[in-house]
């Protein structure tokens, strides 16, 4: 058997849990070209350049061999360059944040605050939890229905859907194991089924408006004019689901985190407000996105001592460069007061995460809160087991025993 | 005792007892300060101000403010760290003695030092003719108290603004005139707005922004005199080409003046464009020997640079000042081998007619231009400046996020014209004259200036044209 590179053992699942090794092999070769034709930039210096090269794309259409129609994500602004990004991305957040509507995010900190509490209340007679199903997962859920104006009934509908469009995707070396190949199967039916559900939801806001951010986007009338249908359903789908399973991965992360590093967790105890410079290194430690896989160079770049050749795949592995030494020092090391932590976990450049300040906000409350009121919480597992998603990489669930819930 | 050691021992001994003190009290001086303390440096600090306030920001001034969002006073720095400094509020420096190496204060003090910084920034040009610029309803901007007495003019509804001169502030003013709905009228000496610090290429497209909004653009015209009413309120201008303006209200934007007049007799390297120091803020004296003790930063200090053959740069910028104030804080408490450069790359903001613009590099250093990406119909659009087959500087209308691509090329003197990019392409990408007026033409000056090779160089280039 021909020796895998250190990016395809990364991806493999037994190396979920840890893929750390193997991302330091990576580093070695910043910028290196894979078996099948694709580049993998794994340090920080040339992935932040890459995230700024006005040569590189994130259109997935324009990637020769394209199979139009196949990627449920198309069309949306995170596969879309400028000015067509530029305009959809100022169409979408006019219903989210500034200029149009600068106190949407912190006008909802009462009910996001509220709604984790609910979850920890609900955990009063218990001796065992799951922080995963019972907490990091159906809190940020919650919230982005809210925030979007999608019936909190339909959430188990929507989270059976992503999740197995979620396993369907494996960009690795297991992608064609008959098992991988069944799951794949079962993808389209349930993107087309979310579509339909999304597509029937505008159409509802259309005749009778509501609150949340899909009636305004389906009924708005601002200076750039409305969305596409297509493109409204799509970029909908796109936000359902970020706000869905990266969210939720960076607060089990972060409780798992903190689990296995007392100091810290003895230092934001003393110290409730490190939660806010915490945050930021908790998303740099354990990247909610590893990586991100739609981009692609248009003209050929010349990049450390390597040239990518026009028309080749690009994915930026945002969990390798956020582990880099050479722009972080001892950088697996947890350190919840990190100085200059510019970390690279929302992205940067055009395509930087449109829900940060929300996801910044949901985390912050939900870790603060959650080592707030639980009593002497244990791992009961470690490593615990991980999804299979290798992008939304987060584990499937943390047990974790405790004492009790403070009031 | 080794060397590196005794030398370590020296740097502990002066944080722990030396005394530094910083002359400006504004941004280049607090975050000096700020630096100075993060440096661990413990020993006295003594900071003096010939203005009242606390330190304040200034970018706000020409925007927010005057739109009536922000009361002036709002304005204050936020502090990053305790500081256990001794303020000197409202008493300007009018001396500097190197020889028994104190400050002379206005009130007849005089303030030791071991260490000083030089951070007393730049002034407004006013209105040459002081009778005139003596009426009432004629102003600059440069304080905050200009600011509070130009916002208190507009709010009152005047009914028609003069705006002399077309650099960032001017042009930002007329923009605030324009979102408050008040007539205003733009007289610009050089072919466009913005011409001395973008060029004419880019100049042009700003003129345009500002004839679709509203503002009576005149260009290649100066103002000859401003006459005022019985009661000594400004009531017209009239202009070289004959005609004469109506308005109320003046604003005087013509450029600034650096504060280097206390330093006269100092024997420093101070004059017309600031004062010479080198790339790590240590000031040089006139003879061009760099001195040990006094440091420069901000919009007063001019320092060579490597990227452009090591000429002299002056600049007015927000982020220069916190840079350089950092990086001449930490050479003050440091030692061979520890001083660091300070190696800007030039870059500014400026907000006006609903545009954010924004560049880096020194544009005027360039004498091509390319546009990269965008479209220069929809305001919104990358060009990059080339010298010599090298990029040398950059400018983007509302796209922003695409600067630090352009700022990277720059500082590694990529190729000039660069890289197409692979989506958003302009229509016409071939290289154009940038278009700078000649040098001693005097436009609004730019405010990012090559100064030339020699570190004394007190004299003016260029003065506004005899009336
Ligand atoms: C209206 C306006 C808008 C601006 N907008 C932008 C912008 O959008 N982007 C950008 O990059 N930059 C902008 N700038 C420029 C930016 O504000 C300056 O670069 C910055 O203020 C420089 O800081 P400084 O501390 O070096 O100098 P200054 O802020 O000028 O401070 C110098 C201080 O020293 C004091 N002083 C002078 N002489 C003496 C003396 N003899 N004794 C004691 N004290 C003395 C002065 O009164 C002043 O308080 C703007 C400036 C103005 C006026
Ligand atoms: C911890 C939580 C989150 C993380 C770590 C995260 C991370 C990221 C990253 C890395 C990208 C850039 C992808 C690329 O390389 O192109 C991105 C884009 C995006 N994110 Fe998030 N995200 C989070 C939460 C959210 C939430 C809650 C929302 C919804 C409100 C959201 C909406 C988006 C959108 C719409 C984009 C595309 C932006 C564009 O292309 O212009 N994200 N996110
Ligand atoms: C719900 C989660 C997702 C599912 C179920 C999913 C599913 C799929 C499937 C089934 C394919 C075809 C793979 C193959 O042919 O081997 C695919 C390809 C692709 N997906 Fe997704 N995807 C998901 C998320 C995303 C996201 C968030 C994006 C980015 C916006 C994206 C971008 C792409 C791209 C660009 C391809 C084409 C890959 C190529 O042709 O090389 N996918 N996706």
């Amino acid at each position: 058997m021909v020796q895998e590179t250190p990016w395809q053992q990364a991806l493999r699942n037994a190396n979920r849990a840890n893929p750390y090794p193997f991302y330091e092999e990576m580093r070695k070769t910043p910028v290196s070209r894979q078996p099948d034709g694709t580049y993998v930039v794994s340090t920080y210096r040339e992935l932040v350049e890459l995230l700024h090269d006005p040569r590189v794309s994130s259109d997935t259409r324009k990637r020769p061999g394209a199979i139009p129609g196949v990627d449920p994500f198309e069309a949306t602004i995170i596969t879309e360059d400028p000015s067509e990004h530029d305009v959809d991305r100022r169409r979408i957040m006019r219903h989210f944040g500034p200029p149009e509507r600068p106190d949407m995010i912190t006008d909802m900190e009462p009910e996001i605050r509220l709604i984790f509490t609910e979850l920890l209340d609900g955990m009063k007679s218990k001796t065992r939890v799951d922080v995963v199903d019972e907490f990091a997962f159906p809190g940020p859920v919650t919230v982005i229905c809210k925030v979007l104006g999608v019936p909190l009934e339909s959430i188990p509908l929507f989270h059976d859907w992503i999740e197995t469009a979620l396993d369907g995707l494996d960009l690795g070396p297991e992608a064609s194991d008959p098992e991988q190949q069944r799951r794949l199967a079962a993808v389209s039916a349930r993107v087309a089924e979310m579509r339909q559900f999304l597509a029937d939801l505008f159409d509802q806001y259309r005749k009778q408006p509501g609150p949340g951010m899909l009636s305004g986007m389906g009924n708005d009338d601002g200076p750039e004019g409305r969305l596409p249908g297509g493109s409204l359903v799509s970029n909908a789908m796109l936000m359902l689901f970020a706000g869905h399973e990266t969210t939720v991965n960076l607060i089990a992360h972060s409780v798992l985190s903190l689990l296995r590093h007392p100091d810290q967790l003895e230092k934001l105890r003393r110290r409730p407000e490190l939660i806010v410079p915490g945050i930021e290194e908790l998303l740099r430690f354990e990247s909610s996105v590893q990586f991100w896989h739609t981009r692609s160079a248009l003209e050929d770049i010349e990049i450390a001592g390597t040239t990518i050749p026009a028309g080749s795949t690009i994915f930026v592995c945002y969990g390798s460069a956020n582990r880099d030494p050479l722009r972080f020092a001892h950088p697996d090391k947890l350190d919840l007061e990190r100085p200059d932590n510019q970390h690279v976990g929302f992205s940067q450049g055009i395509h930087y995460c449109f829900g940060a300040p929300l996801a910044r906000l949901e985390v912050q409350i939900a870790v603060s809160e959650f080592f707030r009121r639980v009593q002497n919480p244990r791992l009961v597992e470690d490593p615990p087991p991980y999804r299979h998603n290798q992008i939304f990489r987060g584990p499937r669930h943390v047990l974790v025993d405790i004492d009790g819930i403070r009031d | 005792m080794t060397v590196p050691a005794r030398v370590a021992e020296l740097v502990r001994d002066f944080k722990a007892n030396g005394r530094i003190v910083i002359v400006g009290a504004s941004l280049a001086g607090l975050r000096a300060a700020e630096a100075l303390r993060e440096e661990g440096f413990s020993g006295p600090l003594t900071i003096i101000g010939d203005e009242p306030h606390e330190p304040y920001d200034r970018p706000p001034l020409s925007k927010q403010v005057l739109k009536g969002w922000v009361p002036a006073d709002h304005t204050e720095l936020p502090r990053l760290r305790e500081l256990d400094a001794q303020w000197r509020l409202g008493v300007a420096a009018t001396g500097l003695d190197r020889t028994a190496k104190q400050v002379l204060l206005a009130d007849g003090e005089r303030v030791p030092y071991d260490r000083l910084l030089i951070a007393t920034g730049t002034r407004a040009r006013q209105w040459p003719n002081p009778t005139e610029a003596a009426l009432a309803g004629v102003y600059t901007l440069r304080s905050r108290d200009d600011a509070a007495r130009l916002r208190q003019a507009l709010a009152a509804g005047p009914s028609r603004v003069l705006v002399i001169g077309g650099g960032f502030i001017g042009c930002e003013v007329a923009s605030v005139c324009r979102e408050l709905d008040i007539p205003v009228t733009l007289v610009e000496r050089g072919s466009a707005p913005l011409v001395g610090a973008l060029g004419g290429v880019i100049g042009e497209i700003a003129a345009q922004m500002q004839r679709d909004h509203g503002v009576d653009l005149r260009c290649e015209v100066g103002v000859l005199s401003l006459e005022g009413d019985a009661s000594g309120h400004v009531r017209r201008a009239r202009l070289s080409d004959g005609t004469t303006v109506e308005a109320d209200v003046v604003l005087a934007s013509l450029g600034s003046i650096r504060n280097v007049e206390w330093l006269e007799g100092s024997g420093l390297a101070a004059g017309f464009w600031g004062v010479g120091c080198d790339a790590g803020g240590r000031a040089f004296d006139i003879n061009g020997v760099v001195t040990d003790s006094v440091y420069v930063a901000g919009d007063v200090a001019r320092a060579p640079h490597v990227l452009y053959e090591y000429q002299f740069l002056a600049m007015e910028h927000w982020d220069n000042a916190v840079l350089g104030a950092q990086v001449a804080a930490h050479n003050m408490v440091s030692l061979e081998p520890d001083y660091r450069p300070h190696l800007l790359l030039p870059g500014f903001w400026s907000g006006q007619f609903g545009v954010n613009i924004k560049s880096v590099g020194v544009p005027p250093f360039g004498d091509e231009i390319v546009f990269t990406q965008g479209s220069a119909k929809q305001r919104r659009f990358a060009a990059a400046y080339g010298r010599r087959g090298r990029i040398v500087a950059a400018v983007t209308f509302n796209n922003g996020k695409w600067l630090e691509y352009y700022g990277r090329m720059i500082e590694q003197s990529a190729a000039f014209p660069p890289p197409l990019p692979g989506w958003d392409r302009p229509d016409d990408m071939k290289p154009i004259a940038a278009d700078f007026p000649e040098p001693g033409v005097p436009t609004a000056t730019s405010d990012v200036v090559l100064t030339g090779h020699d570190p004394n160089q007190r004299t003016a280039e260029f003065r506004p044209r005899g009336r």
